[in-house]
Parts: C-alpha cells; sequence; structure tokens
C-alpha cells in the first residue's frame, strides 16, 4: 500500500542534520514509517519536513490518551508528500502535567483546525496558535472528552443515577 | 448617558478589533446554523461592507456527536454501523475504510469477490452522493428541475443498496473480513439497469446546466482558490482536481484492487465553482465504468475471508458444527482480539481523501479510532474562499464544497 522508499531513510537524517538531537525514535510496521520526535522541537522538524522532505500536506493531526501511562499523550501527525507520493507518521509524546507543544500552523494552514480540535477534545495547549479555542464542544463545556478518564456519558449526566 | 448606550450597543454588534464601528462601516450576518443551503448545521459568521464580505467565520461543531469516543468503547464489530452515521451520504465509503484499516491491524486477505463488490457498490456510493449534491447545489443556485432528475437517479440507487444489505442508508454491509451478507439471487439485474441507462440520464443534466448561461454565470470565476494555498489549507478531492492536480488515491495508493480496473481522474485547471461542477459529473461517468467493469468481472468465490475466530461463521454451521457455535458465540460475546499496533489508511471518498486512523492496544476494543473526514479538510477553506466576494456567492460556492457536517464534526 505505502511504496517502499529509501528515502524513509532520508526523512529522519534530514531531521538530524537540521535540528541534531530531535529524533528520538523511528520504525517502521504495517507498511508505515513512524518519527517520534521530541515534543520541544516539532515546530522546527515539521518546517524542515515540509521545505526539504517535500511533505507538502497534512494529511491528519490528532492524538491519542493511554492514561494512566506516563507521558500519557501522543501526538500523532500524517504527514503526505503529493509529488512523491509518500506518507510519514511523526509522533510526540506528552506528560499530563504540561500538555503543551508548539503549533504548526505557521507550516501548514491546514493545522488550525485540527489543532483547536485536540485542543477541545484533548485538552493540550499549542503554542502560538491564531484562535485557540474550543470547535467542537460548546464554549463553557467541563472538561475534555477524549481523555480516558472522562467518562463516556460525560459529568453531567448517569442513567446509573436515576 | 443615552448616547453613549446606543453606541455601546452598536460595539456589541461587530466582531471588529479595530475601530468603531461608524467608521468601518460593516455589520455582521449570521448565517446558519439552521439556513437550507448549508446542507446541515453549519454557521458562518460574515462581516460585511454592503453586499462584500470582509470577514468569514465558520462555526462547526452542532453535529458533534462524539463518535470517536462511542468507537473506544464498542468491539471492533460493533463500531461498522457508527461508521455510516458519520458521512451519511458516503456511508459504504466509511464502512469500506474503517473495515480497511482494521484488516490491515489483522493482516486479513479479502477473497476477490468481496473487492470487486466492495468497489462496484462504493462507485454506486459516489454515483449516489455526487446526484445529492448535484441536485441541492443546482437548486441553491435557482434550478429547480435538476434536483427532480437527480433524485430520480438517486432512488434506484437507494433501491440498490437496500436490495444487497435492507437499508437505504445506514447500509453496514462492509464488514471486517468482507461482506455482511451473500449478495442477493439476481443482484446483476437492476445494477446493469442501472448503468445502461445511467448515461443518457448524465446527459439530461448537462442538457440542462452546462450551456446554461445562467448557471455559466452564477459559477464561473467564483470561488477560485490557487492549487497551492488548497493544498496548504488540507483540501483534497474534487476540489483539488478541479484546480489542476490530478491526485487520487485510488490511482496513487490503490486499495481493494482498484489497480485492477480502467478508469481516468478528471482534471480542470479553473478552479472555480463551474470547474467543480464539471469534475464531478465526469466523476459520475467514470464511476459507472469501474462499477460495470466490476459487475461483468466479478469473481466467484466467498464473499467473507477465512478467519472463523473473526468472521461470524454462516448459519447453517453454526447449527451443526460445535466449533462453529463457540466462534459465533465468543465473537458477539468477547470480540475478537486485534493485535497491537496502529494503522492510517487513507481512501478517496466521493469528498476527497477519507482517512481512519486505529490505534490498537491488543484487546477487542480499538484504543482509539480517529476519522479524518475530507469534509473537515474542504470547509477549512471556506473563509479564503469567499472574503473580498459577494454574499450572493457565498451560496455558490459553499454548494461548490460539497461539504458533509456529520463528516465535520462527528
Amino acid at each position: 500500500m505505502h511504496p517502499d522508499t529509501p528515502a524513509d531513510v532520508p526523512a529522519t537524517s534530514l531531521i538530524e542534520a537540521a535540528e541534531p538531537g530531535s529524533v528520538l525514535g523511528s520504525w517502521e510496521a504495517f507498511g508505515e514509517r513512524t518519527i517520534e520526535i521530541d515534543a520541544a522541537r516539532i515546530g522546527a522538524v515539521c518546517r524542515v519536513l515540509k521545505a526539504e522532505g517535500r511533505f507538502d500536506r497534512l494529511a491528519d493531526l490528532t492524538a491519542a490518551d493511554w492514561h494512566p501511562r506516563e507521558p500519557r499523550f501522543e501526538v500523532v501527525y500524517h504527514l503526505h508528500s503529493m509529488d512523491l507520493n509518500r506518507r510519514l507518521r511523526v509522533k510526540c509524546r506528552l506528560g499530563g502535567g504540561a500538555a503543551e507543544l508548539d503549533s504548526v500552523t505557521s507550516v501548514w494552514r491546514s493545522a488550525d483546525w485540527h489543532e483547536r480540535e485536540v485542543f477541545d477534545l484533548f485538552g493540550i495547549v499549542f503554542r502560538g496558535h491564531p484562535n485557540l479555542k474550543r470547535i467542537m464542544m460548546p464554549e463553557d463545556w467541563d472538561g475534555h472528552p477524549l481523555r480516558k478518564d472522562y467518562p463516556i456519558h460525560g459529568y453531567r449526566y448517569s442513567y446509573k443515577d436515576e | 448617558m443615552a448616547g453613549e448606550e446606543g453606541k455601546g450597543q452598536n460595539q456589541g454588534l461587530s466582531t471588529a478589533q479595530d475601530g468603531p464601528v461608524e467608521q468601518r462601516h460593516s455589520i455582521v450576518l449570521n448565517m446558519g446554523p439552521q439556513h437550507p443551503s448549508t446542507h446541515g448545521v453549519l454557521r458562518l459568521l460574515l462581516e460585511l461592507d454592503g453586499e462584500t464580505i470582509v470577514k468569514a467565520e465558520p462555526d462547526i461543531g452542532y453535529l458533534h456527536t462524539g463518535i470517536e469516543k462511542e468507537c473506544e468503547d464498542k468491539f471492533y464489530q460493533q463500531v461498522v454501523p457508527l461508521t455510516d452515521r458519520v458521512d451519511y451520504l458516503a456511508n459504504l465509503s466509511n464502512n469500506l475504510c474503517y473495515c480497511l484499516a482494521v484488516e490491515r491491524l489483522l493482516g486479513l486477505e479479502i477473497p476477490p469477490m468481496a473487492q470487486w463488490m466492495r468497489v462496484m457498490l462504493t462507485e454506486l456510493t459516489r454515483i449516489s452522493s455526487h446526484l445529492l449534491w448535484l441536485g441541492t447545489h443546482a437548486i441553491d443556485i435557482g434550478a429547480m428541475s435538476v434536483f427532480l432528475y437527480c433524485f430520480r437517479e438517486r432512488e434506484d440507487l437507494l433501491r440498490i443498496f437496500e436490495m444487497f444489505s435492507g437499508q437505504r442508508m445506514m447500509t453496514s454491509y462492509f464488514r471486517i473480513g468482507g461482506l455482511a451478507l451473500a449478495p442477493p439471487r439476481g443482484w446483476e439485474g437492476p445494477v446493469r439497469r442501472f448503468l445502461d441507462g445511467f448515461p443518457s440520464k448524465v446527459d439530461q443534466y448537462e442538457d440542462l446546466l452546462t450551456n446554461n448561461p445562467i448557471w455559466r454565470v452564477r459559477t464561473q470565476g467564483v470561488g477560485q482558490v490557487p492549487l497551492e494555498e488548497l493544498i496548504d489549507l488540507g483540501v483534497t478531492g474534487p476540489m483539488i482536481r478541479a484546480a489542476g492536480r490530478a491526485w487520487d488515491i485510488r490511482k496513487s495508493e490503490p486499495y481493494s484492487s482498484y489497480e485492477k480496473f480502467d478508469f481516468e481522474i478528471p482534471v480542470r485547471t479553473e478552479g472555480d465553482v463551474y470547474a467543480r461542477y464539471e469534475v464531478r459529473v465526469e466523476e459520475m461517468r467514470q464511476s459507472a465504468q469501474i462499477a460495470r467493469q466490476a459487475m461483468e468481472g466479478m469473481p466467484e468465490g466467498d464473499w467473507v475471508a477465512d478467519a472463523p475466530k473473526v468472521v461470524l461463521p454462516n448459519r447453517e454451521r453454526m447449527k451443526t458444527e460445535m466449533e462453529a457455535l463457540i466462534h459465533h458465540f465468543k465473537i458477539v460475546y468477547e470480540g475478537f482480539k486485534v493485535p497491537a499496533g496502529e494503522v492510517y489508511q487513507a481512501i478517496e471518498s466521493p469528498r476527497g481523501e477519507l482517512g481512519y486512523y486505529v490505534v490498537s492496544d491488543g484487546s477487542a476494543k480499538p484504543h482509539r479510532v480517529h476519522i479524518h473526514g475530507p469534509s473537515f479538510g474542504n470547509l477549512q477553506a471556506t473563509a479564503r474562499m469567499i472574503e473580498g466576494r459577494l454574499i450572493a456567492d457565498v451560496i455558490a460556492s459553499l454548494g461548490s464544497i460539497d461539504f458533509v457536517l456529520g463528516d465535520v464534526d462527528r
């Protein structure tokens, strides 16, 4: 499905050349390459990947919560290069205490709503986002529904109370 | 005092940050969430200077149903009916994308007959989705009769879906490992009748619209955005093909045996509402061709994979074989375990790139399912498309995006 490309190796070496020490791991599973990046450097790494790795498109940006494991959050970027027909998954791990990382809206404008969604549903803050407010839930909503410690029926209502 | 109060109220009406209202001469118009041309519940905040839009801000989330959260509380096979509700006009595309993602995690081989059937039905879904788009888009702009013609053909398609799955819209016909049911006896008849008649029906729509001067004036040169910006904004599907980029996941990363089918990617370079119309109309013709190839070349054989721990056994075997009964019981009561890992599966839905990101922790319920709906990306381009243009163009531009709010809000 995803073409086996020797260029997967250049993706990590591209990053290593521009931002030494920011790659924490790289592996391939189910035919997809994943690179783990130091969360503090994500903005710079994405800039390199777009400019030199030709990943012109941010196909998707989301997160996963591994509560109670720490660091609990994984922020996942699915990059796609239309010219090279290649996909790459970039991942950052974040602790629950200070779930904050740099916004990539200045790299790909499509990150705007995706980051707002992750902020809304996971409570992860993106520094430098131009308009970071809730997008799915009402503005006055309590909590972040996609966190694993958020009950599936919400805080306000549970049929067990009836 | 009274004067000051009046001024305060005026400022409350404006979203303008810079300068008092009297100097900006703009008003804010709240369009939606129940406006008919928003096709669902989209709210647009438009700041107007006369009839020109100075600033537009889409407000989404009115249809947020928490499907992603609910997926985490269900067995893998129970998620399939939820995927119908995401993009309810292209439910089979959503079924397919989710099934492909989980099948990759499981390492399942899908028999050719099921793959061909999946291709045929997703292409019919594409036609049905484009028909609904064309009908409503035309009625928004004032061409009433196209709507009636489109719904005539859509009805035939919904009957075909009902024949296969028992449901007109919420089909859930693709399951992990293959299809939900054996295709009904004699299914070729209605499908063939539809495909034989369809090209002349598309000619009818084109007779009504393609050279219609009112249609052309309303759509040509409207909603143009340069291709690079569209890609940067996350737009996919017919919208970037209408702006000159021949990118289609069915060709570039074929899934479900699409590489064995012969079809073309329609491309235009103008990038306006009219070009999007032309691309989608041509796509309907191509889809009908693909569906015909699938129907005529339909391989013999099983419609489900040989995976007794994942696929429910057929009824007869369940009643006569101990082993099959145990598998049936375990799948229904405990689900099946999926190896730990993560997969991002992208397919070409009628609206663009549909992606399912499924994370498994090795248990019978998904740890995380993220749905990247194509409408979510496409709708982000709204503001860029309509700012600086007239309010009448908003309707044409919105219609040409072909978004489904269930897909945006999930």
